[in-house]
């Protein structure tokens, strides 16, 4: 009898686990050869105004490059003072503990946000837009990283660096960091692959655009905003287009984890 | 330097705390005007977009919104035009209305709030068993030649964009889901199902951490009192990991509950209180996804609004799980 | 008479080419306390987790050669490296209890602790529950100071209370041998006081196996003594001997203290 139980639940699990595991297979299977078929050189020669892809794949990398110019120092940052500066101290648990709060805040929400503050104000959607949403998402997901990464150093190293008349500055800039390193540019790379493919804080904040611009002042091209337009399209032609966009931003995406986790498992 | 770096660090830190006032004050400040015009009568209410006949009218408000629809039509989808057609029809009979007595539009969240809460029950109901059932496989059953792998795909997985759930979910899953259940390719069904695929890997991955945490001196001790691996999981793993394994769960339902695009595509995106599990209905999230960029004036504060309700929902779920996790911590 | 009886065996890790214990031959004496010592690294350790076959939770382990174990409703010896049925290992576990490094208290009340392995081994009378788990407490000397507490959860307890109650629990489904996997190295000395004059209270119920890295302690409470090195058996004797007249240069050096 216990083992029969036994036998059934695990069997039970089992399937469950084959279950979700073909679902997630059929996804990424479905996505490989419609996105794959359609795959041609002048998709990334062409704008999407002739049906190419260069001006959303560079649009969403200036995007996502621009939020981690300033999300990454400021979150690197922030996580020194609740690691090191603050340690212990109840406003740097009460900063970590909102700042995880934050990393699951709504990203429709934080978009709205933005649409306040920095669209409606200035007439219209704009790249700075764009960028400052995903900007606000990417800080908490630095900030968790960097301190767990800071957490993992060891005390002694600390102490060995204080006992050698070293200022908190230079132990955390010298050894800290230093010795944190791999772990935090991971954390980098896996918080870029996050934002990159976020939609929608840029629904109606950079928005998207047809053209190639560089213009950060209006609408920007935006490869994931462009895919849930062109989905929506009835032209056979519109939806291949997208598939296309969505296998290219998923392979970028997966290409940017594995680099993280890659360097993480070499420099151990 | 060193005094000039600190007070530098504490502001970083500080300012997680000013964008979250920010986000709230600004959302508010937003909303304020659905706020004074519906109060909290606004939750209960199933009207959207809907002119009553009353003293006041909002002849100038209609305007703007058409104009600034013309204006973004190009860029925002408009998905949903054959669901949206029962919408317009409603709206068809108010219009009779507002050419002979004053009117006013009535914005209500009722319909948006019960399809976010009921499509992430959907969710959780599908994707708990099988997250469950993934993790228990993965730190319990698989030989290390295949949990790792397996491990390392979940992760992976949980990393891919939202939106191509969705993608996927429109063409492929829902002519399924309608065949087998009968109704609307888009309905609450399908969206639930899809947002519950979409938090599967996230869940499961999480679970199995937490699973993970039992210490193997435990569960060998509890094998060598001869329970089976079942046992094992059940009276020495579940409760050793408990904690962490329900905060992982409002973890993930804290996502299912704010995520846009996987739904955005499969809900329908109509305002109608779903009579039966196929019937297409809204969530917050997408109402404000395809209705942002074509409102104004007292339409957009009810976005606002309704945004603000989630906001306070996910933050309120979010503080939850953390006040678990923190327990643990402690303990 | 040796409840069980190891005959040239060998174990060799998953992954690994060659055997880290080698062709061991030693008996375990009924209602005697044998000590397995040697340095760290030895394979005493190896040889306790071969007894109840914990090895086989982690895959690709290899068993050569036999461990024969008494069975004492037939009074026939059964090689437990033929097992591989699941319900063969339950009933080798239930028979070859073991406690190990540390308290492993499970996350639930104190009494359901005790009762756990009566549960799982299909007990259900709950007058019969009750009664074995006062039994098995005032066994390990612990129902004094939990009795009125039995629903408090185990973790509340103090790390030696924490180990007799593992070893109440161990107790409670009657096995036939009792393998310690150095189960003071995580206590106090007065701890360690009680659990050792338990151990020794134990023997006249039970058959035992230690690993024990402390000499003191295998000379206090053991009947029998095996010293190994390396993954041999060097020597194995009474513990008087062993300790006063060992045979091997190799004993002597270890007990005098000159290396490990």
């Amino acid at each position: 009898m216990r083992l029969l139980l036994n036998k059934i639940i695990l069997a039970l699990s089992l399937v469950s686990a084959l279950i979700g595991l073909a679902f997630l297979g059929w996804i990424l299977v479905t996505l490989a050869i419609k996105g794959a078929s359609a795959m041609s050189a002048s998709l990334f020669i062409k704008d999407l105004v002739d049906n190419g892809l260069r001006n959303l794949i560079v649009g969403q990398l200036i995007l996502a490059g621009l939020a981690s110019f300033v999300g990454i120092p400021l979150g690197i940052v922030a996580g020194i003072y609740i690691r090191e500066y603050g340690q212990g101290s109840k406003y740097a648990e009460f900063i970590r503990d909102l700042s995880d709060i934050m990393m699951s805040a709504p990203s429709i929400v934080i978009g709205a946000f933005v649409f306040a503050l920095l669209v409606k104000p200035f007439g219209g959607p704009s790249g700075f837009a764009g960028a400052f949403a995903l900007a606000i998402m990417m800080i908490p997901i630095v900030i968790n990283t960097t301190d767990s990464m800071l957490s993992l150093v060891p005390k002694e190293l600390r102490e060995a660096g204080i006992a050698l008349g070293a200022s908190k500055y230079k132990v955390i800039f010298n050894i800290v960091i230093r010795a944190a390193k791999v772990g935090i540019m991971t954390g980098i790379l896996l918080s870029f692959a996050r934002i990159v493919g976020e939609t929608a804080p840029l629904l109606f904040t950079s928005e998207t655009s047809n053209y190639f611009t560089l213009d950060l002042t209006s609408s920007f091209p935006s490869m994931t905003v462009s895919i849930y337009s062109l989905a929506n399209e009835p032209e056979e032609s519109a939806r291949d287009l997208a598939w296309s966009a969505s296998f290219i931003l998923t392979i970028m995406v997966l290409l940017i984890n594995l680099t993280g986790r890659y360097i993480t498992r070499n420099k151990k | 330097m060193e005094k000039i770096f600190q007070k530098l660090s504490l502001l970083s830190a500080s300012l997680v705390f000013i964008i979250l006032i920010g986000i709230f004050t600004t959302l508010f400040i937003s909303a304020k005007p659905a706020i004074d015009e519906f109060g909290f009568g606004f939750i209960t209410d199933a009207r959207w977009n809907t002119e009553v006949p009353l003293n006041q009218s909002n002849e100038k408000e209609k305007q703007t919104d058409t104009l600034k629809e013309d204006t973004t039509q190009n860029s925002v989808s408009d998905s949903d035009d054959d669901l949206l057609a029962e919408d317009e029809d409603l709206m068809g009979d108010d219009e009779d209305l507002d050419d002979e007595v004053a009117t006013k539009t009535v914005y209500g969240g009722l319909v948006p709030i019960v399809g976010t809460i009921l499509s992430t029950v959907i969710a959780m109901v599908f994707a708990v068993p099988i997250a469950m059932g993934i993790a228990i496989f993965l730190a319990e059953m698989a030989p290390k030649k295949i949990s790792i792998p397996v491990g390392i795909a979940i992760e992976l997985l949980a990393a891919i964009p939202s939106i191509i759930f969705g993608m996927w979910g429109l063409f492929y899953f829902a002519p399924i889901i309608s065949e087998t259940f009968g109704g609307y390719q888009v309905s609450l069904l399908t969206a639930g199902l899809v947002l519950g695929i979409m938090i599967l890997p996230f869940m499961a991955a999480i679970t199995r951490d937490s699973m993970k945490t039992t210490p193997d001196i435990l569960k060998e001790s509890a094998y060598a009192l001869g329970a089976t691996k079942f046992e094992v999981i059940k009276d020495v793993i579940f409760p050793y990991s408990k904690v962490g394994i329900i905060g992982s769960i409002i973890l993930s339902l804290g996502r299912a509950l704010g995520e846009t695009m996987a739904v955005a595509f499969l809900i329908g995106a109509v305002y109608n209180l779903p009579e039966k599990i196929t019937d297409p209905t809204i969530s917050i999230p997408v109402a404000m996804a395809v209705n942002f960029g074509e409102a104004a004036g007292l339409g957009e504060s009810a976005l606002f609004y309704l945004g603000l309700i989630l906001f306070v929902l996910s933050f309120g779920i979010i503080s939850f799980a953390k006040f678990y996790f923190l327990k643990r911590n402690k303990g | 008479m040796p409840v069980m009886n190891i005959k040239n065996f060998s174990f060799t890790y998953a992954g690994v080419d060659k055997p880290s214990i080698r062709n061991i031959n030693l008996p375990i004496l009924k209602n005697k306390i044998t000590a397995l010592i040697g340095p760290s690294g030895c394979g005493k350790s190896t040889l306790l987790r071969s007894l109840n076959r914990i090895h086989d939770l982690y895959p690709g382990n290899k068993y050569e050669g036999v461990i024969e174990l008494l069975d004492f409703e037939t009074n026939k010896y059964e090689n437990i490296l033929e097992i591989k049925k699941e319900n063969e290992f339950i009933k080798l576990r239930q028979k070859v209890g073991m406690i190990f490094q540390k308290p492993t208290p499970f996350p639930m009340s104190i009494f359901d602790n005790v009762a756990y392995g009566l549960k799982i081994a299909g007990i259900k009378n709950k007058t019969e529950v009750e009664n074995r788990v006062e039994e098995a407490l005032k066994g390990a000397a612990l129902w004094n100071e939990v009795s009125d507490r039995l629903n408090k959860p185990a973790g509340g307890l103090s790390g030696g209370q924490q180990q007799r109650l593992c070893i109440a629990r161990a107790v409670a489904v009657k096995p036939e041998v009792l393998l310690f996997d150095e189960p003071t190295s995580a206590l106090d000395p007065i701890s360690t006081g009680a659990i050792e004059e338990l151990i020794v209270e134990l023997r006249k119920d039970v058959s035992i196996a230690i690993v024990t890295h402390n000499m003191q302690q295998a000379s206090r409470i053991s009947d029998f003594t095996a010293f190994m090195y390396m993954g041999d058996l060097i020597e194995y004797d009474k513990t008087e001997v062993i300790f006063l007249n060992p045979k091997e240069k190799q004993t002597e050096d270890y007990i005098t203290g000159r290396f490990g």
